[in-house]
């Protein structure tokens, strides 16, 4: 299970340009070049979800919004 | 969504599921995002009108999830003007690229400007023209090669790239203008702060909001879209730098 949070990433949505993978503060996700989506781009894709710390930085700088967030809620 | 998590972002139900037509990595996509989720956040998708180019950004109405207006090449400035005096109450931008705004559209751009009409320009400054094969647009940097300056943009020649952000912050009747940048996640928010406050001005009626966007053009600047936010950095910023020209309760700059 995620620790903090964890995003989920529209393969088709995604044209693979990686600017998420390099804003991650905790290089959790990576584009994956071993796939392609129907339009024939790589996509980016959450690799390590214990990492994630929900940031919202990936989502910010995703040019197609193509990522949603979310965050593990705290017990009270 | 998996049980013990709450959803804190998805995609702002003020862009339709259109998948956008830009190149990967274009901050025209972003700035769609970041001002559709404003318009989103403050409720104004009824209320909203946008006025688009000719330009990369000429289908922003297939995307843009409000009224669109599409003007013809450079005029988004007098649309905006003629839609904005019809109706004071709603909100309205023009969303312009340099070749548009700075270029054919410069007339149209300065009197809107001086007059102080209400509404809000939205100015993608890519330095270049995106759609129409990567020629030297007024905002081209010195030195930078394009399909019309392949040996590189001469001053001698074709003058200094315009810095429309200081330009028009020089006319009494303009409110606010800040330049943003998207190249990074913490730009990427100041932008969308930018927008949100010229927005909230234009509804005071204080007069002309402009932000200007140092922009990126993947396709023809020829690299990368990491290598663009290199370029950007290394490149624009320095030339185009980042900041508030003016604003309402500051004096200006
Ligand atoms: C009257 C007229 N002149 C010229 C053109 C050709 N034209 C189309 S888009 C464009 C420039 C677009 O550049 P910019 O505004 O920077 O937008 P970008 O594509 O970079 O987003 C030009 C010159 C046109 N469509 N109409
Ligand atoms: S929310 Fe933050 S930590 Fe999580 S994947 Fe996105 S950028 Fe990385
Ligand atoms: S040509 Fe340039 S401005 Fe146009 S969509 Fe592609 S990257 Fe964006």
């Amino acid at each position: 299970m995620p620790q903090k949070g964890y995003v989920e990433i529209s393969i088709e949505g995604c044209k693979g340009c990686n600017l998420c993978v390099i804003s991650c503060p905790t290089d959790c996700l990576v584009l994956n070049t071993s796939d392609t989506n129907s339009f024939g781009l790589h996509y980016a894709t959450l690799a390590d979800e214990d990492k994630c710390i929900a940031c919202l930085n990936c989502a910010v700088v995703c040019p197609d919004a193509a990522i949603t967030v979310y965050r593990k809620i705290k017990s009270a | 969504m998996k049980e013990g998590y709450e959803l804190i972002y998805q995609r702002p139900k003020t862009l339709t599921d259109t998948r956008m037509h830009y190149c990967p990595g274009c901050f025209h996509s972003t700035m769609h995002k970041l001002m559709m989720e404003v318009v989103e956040e403050m409720d104004l998708q009824e209320n909203t009108i946008g006025v688009c180019p000719v330009g990369c950004s000429v289908f922003a109405y297939e995307y843009m999830n409000i009224d669109v207006q599409e003007a013809a090449h450079g005029r988004a400035a007098a649309v905006a003007t003629g839609i904005k005096r019809i109706h004071p109450d709603k909100l309205v931008f023009s969303y312009q690229g340099d070749g548009d705004l700075a270029a054919i559209g410069t007339a149209e751009t300065i009197h809107a400007c001086n007059r102080g009409e209400n509404f809000t320009f939205i100015f993608i400054n890519n330095g270049i023209y995106g759609m129409t094969g990567g020629q030297m647009a007024p905002t081209t940097l010195v030195g930078q090669k394009t399909s019309t300056s392949p040996y590189g943009r001469e001053p001698a020649k074709v003058g200094l790239p315009l810095k429309m952000a200081e330009i028009v912050s020089r006319f009494g009747r303009v409110a606010y203008v800040e330049r943003v940048s998207c190249n990074t996640a913490a730009n990427a928010r100041k932008a969308k702060k930018a927008v949100r406050k010229a927005f909230e001005y234009q509804l005071q009626k204080l007069g002309t909001t402009f932000i200007e966007v140092a922009s990126n053009c993947p396709s023809q600047w020829k690299c990368t879209p990491e290598e663009s936010l290199d370029w950007i950095k290394d490149h624009v910023l320095p030339y185009f730098p980042l900041g508030v020209f003016k604003e309402p309760e500051k004096k200006e700059k």
